[in-house]
């Protein structure tokens, strides 16, 4: 709705509106994006709820062996979720390079530019209370990519190397794990070894996700430009037109 | 010249029966996964095959190999075992002593050299210089090193030899190490166990024997077909463990009931090794179907990935001994608080933009 002072309120039209009006919404997030975003969600809640009762199962139950198949049915909803997790990271490898330019974001840091790490230090500051406004960013701002690639994208691969390594010990020679992953076997030795970083794996993406919710929420409300809602729509809205 | 001895010859001289060495052979056979066929082949190797001498040394070890290997299962297998090595080297259980028995190494590694397999228990410390293990008046590093330069094979008999095992558990005062980290250039089988289960180290020996060549070796050097599944996976309590059943501790009633210990520390699900399978002492048990975990012996460095009574790995640096469910438990809320605290900061920061902003406009009308 816009006010004329004189005649009061007149409906919004968008076909005669002042054209002049400054463009405050971009398209950041294609769609493949936030679907993959959304599915990763509930394969991590997934796979961390599970994991935790695989590592320190859930008290016994009593009947028949034969009629029981709680911690199969656990393990089995991990090795989904799993798998839902790792097709989900190649697509989304795959889209970082058909897509925009934002949806590279997340793979790479600009390590050799100086510039870059000078914004890090920026919003570092700005986290810190010690920089008054914050700046205008249409894709991640530069710590939060430094966030995303070391604590997400990292993390993740570790997780589905990991993973499917152990994967591979169930499923022996000849599966695609064993074939693909058995290498992670031999280089790791005793393979308790893999159990406990995988299970530090877990605690590292569980830190991420809550680091990751709170600043979401906080830019959301703090910063100039819009952020769980630019997850839904795509769309980056800025609150103000100042440069 | 009088033709070689073979196996066979050195087995009818003990007195075993024909029959007693063809049930050996289909045993043999069996136990390294082969189909009935072969029991005649390797029946055949023993007969026409000439000995192959095994020269076995004792490094830092506590001779549990031995003792498994001499309580094989079936009566000939101990018996081919021991008149095959008392009559080369074995400084345990060889009637020779002294310079008499040290004269034999040199013989057999002059007269079969490259054709003879050197059987390596233990393993050699190497601060300074190798004093903490002496054999024969010498570092025990030596002898192994010249022993093994001139066999065709070597086997590395247990967790000793293997992966170090407890003489090289953290902090390792010795540095003893396993025997591929002073040997090279030589096939190294490694047989790993703190004692490998006697008819495996004899199934090894006998395959060598039939075929002529090192039976099909895993990433880590293992015998595939004794080393390729985990206890988890062919262990008889794996349906409690699917179930979820447990142990929750060590006298209660589902301990009574034979459920699964996972809860108090089992560690065959990263084991690899024919436990469940073969058993042991005549296929009587193994640790689990005695009530008891398995602590995942023949696995490297398995002395330093306990506590044997838990399931995940202590990390001794961080605490006494801490989980990493402990630790990361710790970090998230640690986090978790953090971000509240930041929160809140957060907060007062908008309060006072606002109010901020809120007089700006005033000033403005």
């Amino acid at each position: 709705m816009t006010m004329d002072l004189k005649q009061g309120p007149v409906p919004f039209n968008p076909y005669t509106a002042n054209p002049k009006v400054s463009r405050t919404s971009y398209y950041i997030y294609e769609a493949p994006v936030r679907l993959w975003h959304w599915i990763n969600v509930v394969a991590i809640l997934v796979l961390c709820i599970t994991g935790y009762f695989i590592g320190a199962p859930l008290p016994s139950v009593g009947g028949e062996a034969t009629f029981t198949f709680v911690m199969g049915y656990i393990r089995m909803a991990h090795f989904i979720a799993g798998y839902v997790l790792a097709v989900g990271f190649l697509f989304r490898i795959y889209w970082g390079f058909v897509g925009n330019k934002h949806s590279r974001e997340i793979f790479y840091i600009p390590f050799w530019r100086p510039n870059w790490w000078r914004e890090v230090v920026f919003e570092a500051r700005w986290y810190a209370f010690l920089a008054p406004y914050p700046k205008k960013y249409y894709g991640h701002n530069p710590l939060a990519q430094l966030a995303m690639f070391l604590m997400f994208t990292c993390m993740t691969t570790l997780m589905i190397v990991t993973g499917f390594a152990m994967y591979a010990e169930g499923a022996g020679p000849g599966h695609w794990s064993h074939t693909a992953f058995g290498w992670v076997i031999g280089l790791a030795g005793n393979t308790q070894n893999l159990h406990t970083i995988h299970h530090y794996g877990m605690w590292a993406i569980i830190l991420f996700v809550i680091i990751h919710i709170y600043a979401a929420v906080r830019e959301d409300i703090m910063s100039r430009q819009s952020m769980i809602s630019t997850m839904v729509s795509g769309e980056r809205m800025f609150k103000d037109d100042a440069p | 010249m009088a033709r070689e001895e073979t196996f066979y010859d050195v087995i009818r001289r003990q007195g075993i029966s024909r029959r007693s060495f063809l049930k050996f052979c289909s045993l043999t056979a069996a136990s390294m996964g082969l189909g009935p066929a072969f029991a005649d082949k390797i029946a055949n190797a023993m007969e026409v095959k000439p000995r192959i001498p095994v020269l076995w040394l004792h490094g830092l070890e506590c001779t549990c190999c031995s003792e498994s290997f001499i309580r094989s299962a079936h009566p000939l297998v101990k018996d081919v075992v021991l008149s095959m090595l008392s009559l080369d080297y074995d400084d345990t259980i060889m009637a020779a002593a002294g310079h008499q028995a040290e004269a034999i190494l040199d013989e057999i590694r002059e007269k079969y050299r490259g054709k003879y397999i050197a059987a390596i228990e233990g393993n050699p410390p190497l601060n300074n210089d190798g004093m903490y293990c002496i054999v024969g008046g010498r570092p025990f590093v030596e002898q192994l090193k010249e022993v093994c330069n001139d066999a065709a094979a070597v086997i590395a008999w247990g967790s000793c030899a293997s992966w170090g095992c407890v003489q090289a558990a953290k902090p390792n005062p010795t540095n003893a190490v396993p025997i591929d980290k002073v040997i090279s250039g030589k096939p190294i089988i490694k047989v790993p166990g703190c004692p490998p289960i006697a008819e495996v180290m004899t199934g090894v020996v006998s395959y060598i024997l039939t075929f002529d060549r090192m039976p099909e070796l895993d990433r880590q050097g293992r015998p595939a077909m004794y080393y390729g599944q985990r206890i988890h996976d062919k262990c008889y309590r794996r349906p409690h463990f699917d179930a979820g059943q447990f142990v929750e501790a060590w006298d209660d009633e589902n301990a009574r009931r034979g459920y699964c210990l996972y809860k108090v520390g089992c560690k065959g699900p990263t084991t690899y090794n024919a436990c469940s399978t073969v058993r042991w002492n005549d296929g009587v048990s193994f640790p689990i179907a005695s009530g008891h975990g398995c602590i995942g012996c023949s696995e490297d460095g398995f002395w330093d990935k306990g506590p044997f009574y838990q399931r995940l790995s202590g990390i001794p640096q961080i605490g006494i001994e801490s989980t990493a469910d402990q630790i990361g438990g710790t970090l998230a809320t640690a986090a978790g608080v953090a971000v509240a605290a930041h929160a809140g900061a957060s907060a007062v920061k908008r309060l006072r933009m606002k109010s901020a902003e809120t007089a700006a406009e005033r000033e403005r009308v």
